[in-house]
């Protein structure tokens, strides 16, 4: 076996990581809480209303881990344009013949296990990276929904930029049941995506789960040049 | 009736209430409408001056619960003036004539007072296969309400028939039934939903147009703003439960007893804009949540398709009829869960043939380093 010279990539910059784990940390509190609302705990209590808050409380986490989340999303769609090669919007929407390509590689290789020549995408692979595309759209409906039903309770004039929505979706009793229907989306988008870190780490041995630490990937030179 | 419409004023001294009585009910109806006492002024004054509105009220795809709830508004001289009011020249369920007299009572009106008069439909249009599943004198309710519109001032849809198609256009909505605003495009509509709106909204509404000559302010889908602004929920006298997170779990538990939220039997409250726990029906006695039944939501669009009425989360379209969103999100996450345990099998089985990379480090040669 020839000797194989490993590079070291400096793949995701600070806000790419940054963005990363507060989204983390924001979309955990927001499916967490978000459960809770649709279904609270059954609580039996002997002391009267006035004295307890523990629901308000949970929703209002809900609404400020909400905001973080929106804030933090409207950063890392800039961030798409600003930011290095490697955080470009350009990863996130197929549109060259190589991301296709790349695309269909990676569901024969990496999905359905066929054999073929060992793929090395230095950023995110072209059908991960329409996944995370597709999951930003899921971010922008989320927050439309969630601004849409806040709104009415809101006074802010940012929140009342979106009270259309509810009349647009039929109603706020709609706006409610897709909002929710979309939280599922969340923890199965979760399961997938840290299966498949786990995955490429476990099958080709580049670092990528302490890439989101340390911004680090670790390409085999001979292959990439 | 109608060709020399008299003042609301004339009219109670005609019946024999006093000024008193008049000046009581002005007050009353500006208090409903959220006017404010200095105001009150303009109504009695409205109320001396300004000759009846001609109105015509339509029934089509409806139960009658619009008229029923109007007939009872609370205030004495609303119940019995205000029917006498507002000129109603035309109305199925209250007019004493019946076939060709009623008819032509409607057509006189429409062409007296053509740009003049008010039109009230209550009851949804069925526009499938012409219109056929509603005929009246012989006429389709699309045509009838086409003609009837073109000639009116404004048009005040009332109860969730009119407003947004109520039960006969929840799926599979089989005539087509449609509300009044998909219909009339290029007239002012005014939305009363509710099944049925409350009787003082209904009343507020009509007196508003009346006094002040002008639609009172709509929020984005045409309802009035001092009726329909605020969320049953926001008004509710429960709602200190449901920030404490203090639920109902069945109905004839001890927290129902107690008076906790009504949030987990399925009370609409949150998502349904009325002003039920403000206004209150039957002369103010109560309203659902007080009675301790969840609110249905009954103002909302598409209620009925958003059932069942006694869980939070609507059925998921499919499923079973229990079955929410959470169950199918459930099975989702399962399949899901399985499918990774089988990929990750695979992997295992075939990891050595398809990613060479993967062999242990030990496997490798010697001479790794990590180039920058």
């Amino acid at each position: 076996m020839s000797t194989v010279t490993i590079r070291r990539i400096y793949v995701w910059d600070i806000p790419v990581r940054i963005y990363h784990w507060v989204n983390f940390v924001a979309l955990g509190v927001l499916a967490v809480t978000g459960y809770l609302i649709g279904n609270p705990l059954a609580i039996q209590s002997s002391s009267e209303a006035y004295a307890n808050y523990w629901f308000g409380t949970v929703r209002f986490v809900h609404f400020a881990a909400a905001f973080i989340f929106i804030f933090n999303f409207i950063f890392r769609i800039y961030w798409g344009f600003a930011g290095s090669k490697y955080a470009n919007w350009r990863n996130f929407i197929p549109h060259t013949r190589e991301q296709l390509k790349e695309m269909a590689d990676v569901i024969k290789i990496d999905v359905l296990q066929r054999k073929g020549k060992p793929l090395k995408s230095i950023g995110h692979n072209a059908l991960a990276g329409l996944s995370y595309f597709i999951c930003f759209l899921i971010f922008v409906f989320q927050a439309l929904t969630g601004l849409a039903m806040y709104s009415k309770m809101s006074g802010w004039f940012f929140t009342k930029w979106f009270a259309w929505v509810v009349p647009f979706m039929g109603g706020d009793e709609s706006v409610r049941q897709w909002h929710h229907i979309m939280l599922w989306f969340f923890v199965i988008f979760a399961m997938v995506h840290v299966y498949l870190v786990f995955y490429h780490d476990y099958v080709e041995g580049r670092g990528i789960i302490s890439s989101m630490a340390g911004g680090w990937k670790f390409i085999e030179e001979d292959d990439r040049g | 009736m109608g060709s020399d419409p008299i003042t609301v004023y004339e009219h109670a001294m005609m019946k024999g209430y006093s000024r008193r009585d008049f000046i009581k009910m002005c007050t009353w109806l500006g208090a409903l409408m959220g006017i404010e006492a200095s105001g009150v002024g303009r109504i009695v004054k409205a109320m001396e001056v300004k000759r009846r509105i001609p109105v015509v009220w339509f029934h089509f795809q409806e139960c009658t619960c619009c008229s029923e709830s109007f007939i009872r508004s609370s205030h004495p001289i609303v119940a019995d003036i205000l029917l006498d009011k507002i000129s109603l020249d035309y109305t199925e369920t209250l007019q004493a004539a019946a076939g060709y007299q009623a008819e032509e009572a409607l057509h006189q009106t429409m062409q007296n007072y053509k740009g003049e008069y008010l039109m009230l439909v209550e009851g949804s249009v069925p526009t499938a296969d012409n219109g056929v599943y509603c005929c009246i004198a012989g006429r389709t309710a699309l045509d009838i309400v086409k003609e009837a519109a073109s000639g009116a001032k404004a048009i005040i849809a009332w109860g969730s028939c009119a407003s947004n198609g109520c039960i006969q256009s929840s799926k599979p909505n089989p005539t087509s039934a449609t509300p009044i605003h998909k219909i009339i495009k290029d007239k002012p509509i005014i939305k009363v939903p509710g099944c049925p709106p409350i009787g003082e909204v209904m009343a507020g509404t009509i007196v508003y147009l009346l006094t002040f000559d002008r639609l009172p302010e709509l929020d984005s889908t045409g309802r009035p703003k001092a009726f329909y602004s605020r969320r049953v929920h926001d008004t509710c006298y429960r709602r200190p439960n449901y920030d404490a997170g203090l639920f109902v779990e069945a109905f004839d538990d001890e927290n129902a007893r107690k008076g906790y939220c009504l949030y987990k039997m399925g009370c609409r409250g949150p998502v349904t804009y009325n002003a039920c726990a403000v206004t209150k029906w039957n002369d103010g006695v109560s309203y659902p949540i007080q009675s301790g039944h969840p609110c249905i939501g009954c103002s909302g669009e598409g209620f009925w398709d958003n059932g069942p009425f006694y869980q939070h989360l609507a059925s998921f379209p499919g499923f079973g009829i229990e079955d929410t969103a959470d169950t199918v999100g459930k099975i989702a996450a399962g399949v899901t869960a399985a499918g990774i345990v089988a990929h990750s099998v695979v992997t295992n089985i075939r990891k050595n043939k398809l990613h060479p990379n993967s062999k242990p480090l030990t496997e490798m040669p010697n001479k790794q380093e990590g180039v920058e």
